[in-house]
């Protein structure tokens, strides 16, 4: 369903955000513009200093853009405070309230919304429940452990019922298995309580498993929106294809197009289909993405031609980095067998094959 | 409805008048019992005094002549004042050696506290903190009770045979320093030790590491790492120091005068307001002095830190 | 085998640590003792006795300037707290504004001044408004040590303030706090230990002063500590020993608490 467009809950147009005066300004968001559906899982993805943190404060309050509008439901809450908007957060560092108790916690929010302490209970009650918390209700915050943080810090932003929840990074404190699993459940939880939610993550990893879709953000900039396999397999831009998974960048000339695809010659001469990003302009040379599993190593020719440079065995995997005779360096992974080695050595001449549909030509 | 620029700025506005606000009664306190009269100090040395204390409002530049001058009473001819100065000297004098003094012995004792193992060291910090809260007052009865001639030193030192005769230590100089070092003592060594304590010994294990000697590593690593608080400890010591007021009473005995005195008696028996404002107004220039040299190290210190 | 080498190690250091702390104590116990002291000098011991703090609690001179020393304490260091909770509020955890080094600075004044300076500078002040009006009550005291209790006060204030993790205070806003209510709910409970040290830092330096209290004074309004001066120049007794002891208790008393809040982490 995600796929399909639906009704946005959050709607940001033409958002600028500059910190600074004069000759030290500095704009953390450049005209940012992006629709994001409801019941989403919606991730913002990038390097520190991308954005994605100042983005999702504009979101929730905390900051005010410099420039245009942010839509809740189609109303424009850029200027509301933080305590008039439907919206809650998850901070990355839990932020729980070190003098009340795990129970009074989650139940701050609807305290401050005037519920009476009837409903509080029960709402309460229901979130412990839902966070698996509710033998540890009475305990303070600082006596329990960094995932139980988390989970109350969830349940905190979860009981008064947000229209969006918004997260900043909450997975970041937690150690790797922890981490795996609250993923996992971060993911019931957004499917059992049918709220948007807006992640901010810098882990790509984390963006493609949870996501229904990734906005890629670099130097205040959406770069790129779509599914985790849009993301992934339709690279638009260099940045895009370099910051998720690994990626071979291939110059070539551009000799056709049309339907969507077009016939790039490579250096070593040999022609091939690709899939052409969205956005790109026509040009006679172009950069060619092919990702390191979908091409495959020959003894003989191949699509290009190299010699063995490297190879570094990953348990899974082996990466066999080559120098193509063109001078451009190419890395081809290759699935491990038990019963085998990878078949090559270091210094043998090899071809490089890609496979149908593997080429992807970047916009920049 | 306002667009969001336009709340954000009206919301930094109200923030700073908001905090301008909550400043006031602190502001407004300090002007009226502490800053504002500084400035009317200022004021009366420029005056003339009155016969039965207080002032004359007439403008006269003779009390700040009188700070280090003394004119004769027959011919009118102005000499420099050796009282006044050798007051001054002393006074400076004694709280620069007051400030070394409690430096050698505060340096090595906060280095003895911050080195203690996490635990003890809270111990130690509230045995520094118990003298730092004593009245001022008690603890320099206490040290005169102790020099003085039937005191514990001459007492032990008699029964020891070591002296026959008890030794004058009281209204001296030397009760003075005796005084000032012990009162203010926790004072240096405070913030000395709060800067040790965030020293990190890694540092002094890499200094060994490269071949530098015990005092080598206390004089190239651990000093100029600690010199923020030394600084501050020595600030401190230093200004209660030159204006020190009951040490100089009850362990000089009034036989040694210092500023604090001298200015006293300008508002006691020697009637003249104004002479005891503008050496009040010299202090404070001796204290400004001290405190933009410390400002400017500081300044340097913090730049190279990063 | 070779001792491992001390990494910590200074020479002569621990001797004069030692030597600093005993001769830190010495004098005070010394006092302590003597205030036990049944002989009437000082100078030799007359046996175990309590009459010298029979002797004080009689005295009604001793018993006013203490009565008078709390009365202004408490006031002064109320009134000084409370301001300083505000300024420290309105200078902690900001961007630097216009006119925030102001404050600082005015703030920390009185801490940059010799005592007697101010002491004087008072006298001349107050002396002129009693004349202007008439008044020559407690006010002037008052008014004197809630002014050089402020910066004191100000210290852990600030210190607990800019410690303070300003996402909770997003987080209460976030959950539809308004701005009061956060203070209220989140700010000031967690402000609470800088605010009571505060207080007791104020509270001892004003029943500590001397100098200030000196001067401002009028006739009648001896402090403890004033009073005590002035029985010590006139000659010493062990009453005045006896004086000390309790007001040293106190003083541990107010330290051993304001270590365990000021210690205290959440």
């Amino acid at each position: 369903m995600p796929d399909q467009p639906g009704k946005s809950a959050i709607e940001v147009r033409g958002v600028r955000k500059v910190f600074g005066t004069g000759d030290a300004q500095v704009a953390a968001l450049d005209t940012v513009s992006v629709s994001i559906r409801e019941n989403e899982f919606f991730t913002l993805l990038g390097p520190s200093g991308c954005g994605k943190t100042t983005l999702l404060r504009l979101i929730a309050g905390f900051d005010f853009p410099s420039e245009g509008e942010i839509l809740l439901h189609g109303h424009d809450i850029a200027p509301l405070p933080p305590f008039k908007r439907p919206v809650n957060t998850v901070f990355q560092s839990y932020a729980l309230f070190p003098h009340m108790t795990v129970a009074e916690n989650i139940g701050f929010g609807l305290e401050m919304l005037g519920k009476p302490k009837t409903e509080i209970k029960a709402r309460v009650a229901e979130m412990l429940k839902l966070v698996k918390m509710e033998a540890l209700s009475a305990r303070r915050t600082s006596q329990i452990s960094g995932g139980q943080q988390q989970r109350v810090a969830l349940a905190r932003a979860l009981a008064p019922q947000p229209k969006v929840l918004l997260l900043d990074e909450p997975l970041s404190a937690l150690d790797y298995k922890l981490r795996k699993e609250m993923q996992i459940e971060l993911k019931r939880l957004q499917h059992q309580t049918g709220i948007t939610f807006i992640f901010v993550t810098h882990d790509q990893e984390e963006a493609l498993t949870m996501s229904d879709r990734i906005a890629v953000m670099s130097a205040g900039k959406i770069l790129q929106v779509g599914t985790p396999w849009d993301i992934y397999d339709r690279p638009a831009e260099r940045f895009v294809a370099d910051f998720i998974g690994e990626t071979n960048f291939l110059t070539a000339a551009i000799t056709g197009i049309g339907n969507g695809k077009a016939r790039a010659t490579l250096k070593s001469g040999v022609t091939i289909d690709a899939t052409v990003a969205e956005g790109f302009q026509p040009k006679a040379n172009a950069t060619l993405v092919v990702r390191p599993e979908h091409a495959k190593l020959t003894g003989g020719k191949g699509d290009l031609s190299g010699t063995v440079e490297n190879i570094v065995y990953f348990g899974t995997d082996t990466h066999i980095h080559v120098q193509l005779d063109s001078g451009e360096a190419f890395t081809v992974r290759q699935q491990n067998t038990r019963s085998a080695g990878c078949g090559f050595e270091r210094g043998d001449k090899v071809g490089v094959s890609i496979g149908n549909d593997a080429a992807q030509v970047l916009r920049d | 409805m306002a667009s969001a620029e336009e709340v954000a700025k009206a919301a930094e506005r109200r923030d700073i008048r908001d905090r301008w606000l909550l400043s006031a009664p602190a502001l407004l306190i300090i002007f009226l019992a502490a800053t504002g009269p500084l400035l009317i100090v200022l004021v009366y040395s420029l005056l003339t005094p009155g016969p039965y204390g207080d002032v004359k409002w007439q403008f006269s530049p003779e009390a700040w002549i009188s700070v280090f001058m003394e004119r004769d009473i027959f011919d009118d001819t102005l000499s420099v004042a050796a009282a006044h100065v050798t007051i001054f000297w002393r006074s400076i004098k004694l709280a620069i050696v007051t400030t070394l003094a409690t430096l050698a012995l505060g340096f090595p004792t906060a280095y003895f506290m911050a080195t203690r193992s996490e635990k003890t060291r809270d111990l130690w910090l509230f045995l520094i903190t118990i003298p730092f809260w004593t009245n001022l007052l008690i603890r320099t009865f206490a040290v005169l009770q102790i020099i003085r001639n039937e005191g514990l030193i001459n007492t032990v030192l008699l029964k020891l045979g070591i002296i026959s005769a008890p030794i004058q230590i009281l209204f001296t100089d030397t009760a003075i320093l005796i005084g000032m070092a012990y009162v203010y003592l926790p004072l240096m060594v405070l913030p000395i030790y709060a800067s040790m304590e965030k020293l990190d010994f890694r540092l002094v294990e890499a200094g060994y590491d490269l071949y530098a000697t015990r005092f080598q590593v206390l004089r190239r690593i651990i000093f100029p790492l600690v010199k923020p608080g030394v600084i501050a400890g020595s600030i401190l010591v230093f200004i209660p120091a030159l204006g020190a007021y009951v040490t100089p009473i009850l362990l000089g005995g009034g036989k040694t005068m210092m500023l604090s005195n001298l200015i006293e008696m300008q508002f006691g028996q020697g009637r003249n307001w104004p002479l005891g404002s503008a050496l009040s107004i010299a202090v404070m220039i001796i204290v400004m002095v001290a405190l933009l040299a410390y400002v400017r190290n500081a300044g340097r210190s913090e730049m190279r830190h990063g | 085998m070779a001792r491992s080498f001390a990494i910590k190690h200074q020479p002569g250091f621990t001797a004069i640590a030692a030597t600093c702390f005993v001769v830190l104590y010495l004098p005070i116990v010394i006092l302590v003792v003597y205030a036990f002291n049944a002989a009437t000098s000082t100078s030799e011991w007359g046996g175990f006795s309590l009459k010298w703090f029979q002797s004080a609690w009689q005295n009604t001179q001793v018993i006013d300037a203490t009565l008078r020393s709390f009365q202004i304490g408490a006031i002064a260091a109320t009134l000084a707290t409370i301001a300083a909770t505000m300024a420290a509020l309105a200078t902690t955890r900001t961007a630097a504004y216009p006119g925030l080094t102001f404050k600082y600075a005015a703030i920390n004044q009185p801490l940059m001044v010799p005592e007697i300076v101010t002491g004087v500078a008072l006298l001349i002040f107050f002396s002129r408004i009693k004349i202007f009006t008439g008044y020559s009550g407690l006010g002037y005291l008052i008014a004197a040590h809630t002014a050089f209790c402020i910066p004191f006060a100000y210290l852990p204030i600030r210190a607990r303030l800019e410690n303070m993790d300003l996402t909770l205070e997003r987080a209460a806003a976030d959950l539809y706090a308004t701005p009061w209510r956060t203070f209220r709910r989140i700010t000031l409970p967690l402000l609470w230990p800088g605010i009571l040290a505060g207080l007791m830092l104020a509270f001892v330096i004003s029943l500590d002063d001397v100098v200030i209290t000196e001067f401002v004074k009028s006739g009648g309004q001896d402090t403890l500590p004033t009073y005590m001066l002035g029985q010590i120049r006139r000659g010493i007794t062990p009453e005045i020993n006896a004086i000390s002891t309790v007001f040293l208790l106190l003083s541990v008393a107010i330290v051993t608490l304001f270590f365990f809040i000021s210690r205290k982490r959440d």
